[in-house]
């Protein structure tokens, strides 16, 4: 089975995506993730004004049979949650690169971005 | 231990199913996705390959003797083609696993029986069979079939017409907890109008190297393991090892809310401890739960009084794909067994509101 790995984002070995897009960073959980947790129907995020280091944890995905943690890709402050998810936790599932985003992170570290693995390396690791 | 495999496998694997490690067993635990599958069980038919069950077979004159004295329900009542469930315990009536019996035909003028241990345990089953026969001197013959049958379920309000429609003869006569040998393109199978998801359906005992055949008779939606916990989380079915355990959980079948299992009247392995205990009040019993807040309840997760004092755990939990509502089994102390109860669940040490509920979550058959 193949995934969708876009290469215009960085990845996490934990299945975690970030995407650089003007001067915030958008965070959501790659399709190999969202196909491997299965019906994802609980999503707990941090709140807007939060601050991450790279590596916390900052929220939780849970599916019907299992729950997994979300890891700060990069360290910053949330400037935006997608509340959707909390009525439509679905659409990670659906639109996992897209629609099904998390959060997004102003970053203190543009270095920590370039550190992620590439979309090669991460198809690489799930392949 | 090397896992073992079932006879579909390979059959499973090129369908696109996930696999995952089960007593020992290396078995699909989703096709397509548990929601998908669940619904179709719940609303029209599904088929579960569950070859990891144990089989074992007991014949022989003190057969009736041996299986009496080790189950706790009243072995002696099955007619043949009956099917009973019971739980066996040990000497402290604390259950050591749960089946159910099935009288088969008498094959040389003996009762004959074969039961369903779970998954893993077969060969401890076996053994325990064996052990004990020598210790009464009973004159009974116990065999483990487990390698030598595949085990489906057929599972939903259209299976009897499915399963009719494929069968030799009838099989919607037979009523729940009934079984009989039906023939399924020309394979005779022990079919038993049973199952573990609370709906109609049957569950078929199928020649091992004829797996694929009867698989394949049946076109309705393959499902995984995932869907039979969410089925039978709602249904208020056990689940060994996680809603009871010898070692790590230990329950009487009155705790674990099976107590219609226990036929006082009968003499089985556990049966005075259970005497003892049915005359006192219970101090813990299991329970249905409903989280109020949002939050699934997981297996091992705290159940707390209102004011924070620990008072259980959560012995499994999901979210019902039927309800749409996190639902869980767990014990507590009886004082907050009463439906109605507000308690709370430490979800990853967060404290969530949730409701003691009447089980089971949904009608069944």
């Amino acid at each position: 089975m193949s995934f969708d790995v876009p290469e215009d984002r960085r990845y996490l070995g934990s299945h975690e995506w970030a995407h650089e897009t003007g001067d915030v960073v958008r965070i959501g959980i790659t399709d190999f993730a969202q196909d491997e947790l299965g019906d994802v129907v609980f999503v707990e995020l941090p709140d807007d004004g939060d601050a991450l280091t790279q590596g916390d944890e900052f929220g939780i995905v849970e599916s019907i049979k299992a729950v997994s943690d979300l890891y700060a890709p990069i360290s910053g402050d949330v400037v935006a949650v997608n509340d959707a998810l909390f009525d439509t936790p679905e659409l990670v599932n659906e639109d996992p690169l897209g629609d099904g985003w998390m959060i997004e992170i102003e970053p203190n570290d543009d270095a920590e971005l370039e550190g992620l693995l590439s979309a090669e390396e991460y198809d690489d690791q799930i392949a | 231990m090397p896992i073992q495999t079932p006879p579909l496998r390979a059959v499973h694997d090129e369908r696109g199913a996930k696999f995952t490690a089960f007593g020992g067993w290396d078995m699909p635990v989703e096709f397509d996705s548990i929601r998908t599958e669940h619904a179709a069980v719940r609303e029209n038919a599904g088929r579960f390959d569950v070859s990891h069950m144990g089989q074992i077979h007991v014949t022989g004159p003190d057969s009736t003797t041996l299986m009496q004295r080790l189950t706790t329900n009243d072995v002696a009542r099955l007619e043949v083609g009956d099917a009973q469930y019971a739980t066996i315990t040990d000497e402290d009536g604390i259950i050591v696993d749960d089946t159910v019996v099935y009288r088969l035909p008498d094959e040389t003028g003996d009762a004959t029986y074969l039961f369903v241990p779970n998954a893993g345990t077969d060969e401890a089953t076996h053994e325990r069979w064996l052990a004990y026969r020598n210790e009464w001197d009973l004159e009974a013959t116990v065999d483990n079939c487990t390698d030598e049958y595949a085990m489906f379920a057929l599972q939903g309000p259209a299976t009897p017409d499915l399963v009719d429609e494929e069968t030799e003869g009838s099989v919607t006569e037979l009523a729940r907890f009934e079984a009989k040998y039906a023939e399924i393109d020309g394979i005779e199978c022990w079919t038993a109008r049973t199952g573990y998801t609370g709906e109609d359906g049957f569950e078929l005992f199928v020649p091992w190297n004829e797996a694929e055949r009867i698989w394949s008779a049946f076109d309705c939606q393959p499902c995984g393991l995932g869907a039979r916990n969410t089925l039978r989380i709602e249904a208020g079915f056990l689940l060994a090892g996680q809603d009871f355990d010898r070692e790590s959980n230990p329950r009487t079948p009155y705790e674990a809310g099976v107590g219609f299992t226990v036929a006082l009247e009968t003499e089985f392995v556990g049966r005075d401890a259970l005497a003892r205990i049915s005359e006192e009040d219970l101090d813990e019993r299991l329970v249905g739960l409903q989280l109020i807040d949002p939050g699934i309840p997981r297996h091992g997760y705290d159940i707390t009084s209102t004011e924070g004092r620990v008072v259980g755990t959560v012995t499994s939990g999901t979210m019902s794909p039927t309800l749409e509502r996190a639902i869980g089994l767990g014990y507590v102390p009886t004082a907050y067994a009463e439906p109605g109860t507000t308690v709370h669940v430490v979800v990853r040490g967060r404290s969530k509101k949730a409701r003691v509920e009447t089980m089971p979550f949904i009608d069944t058959v």
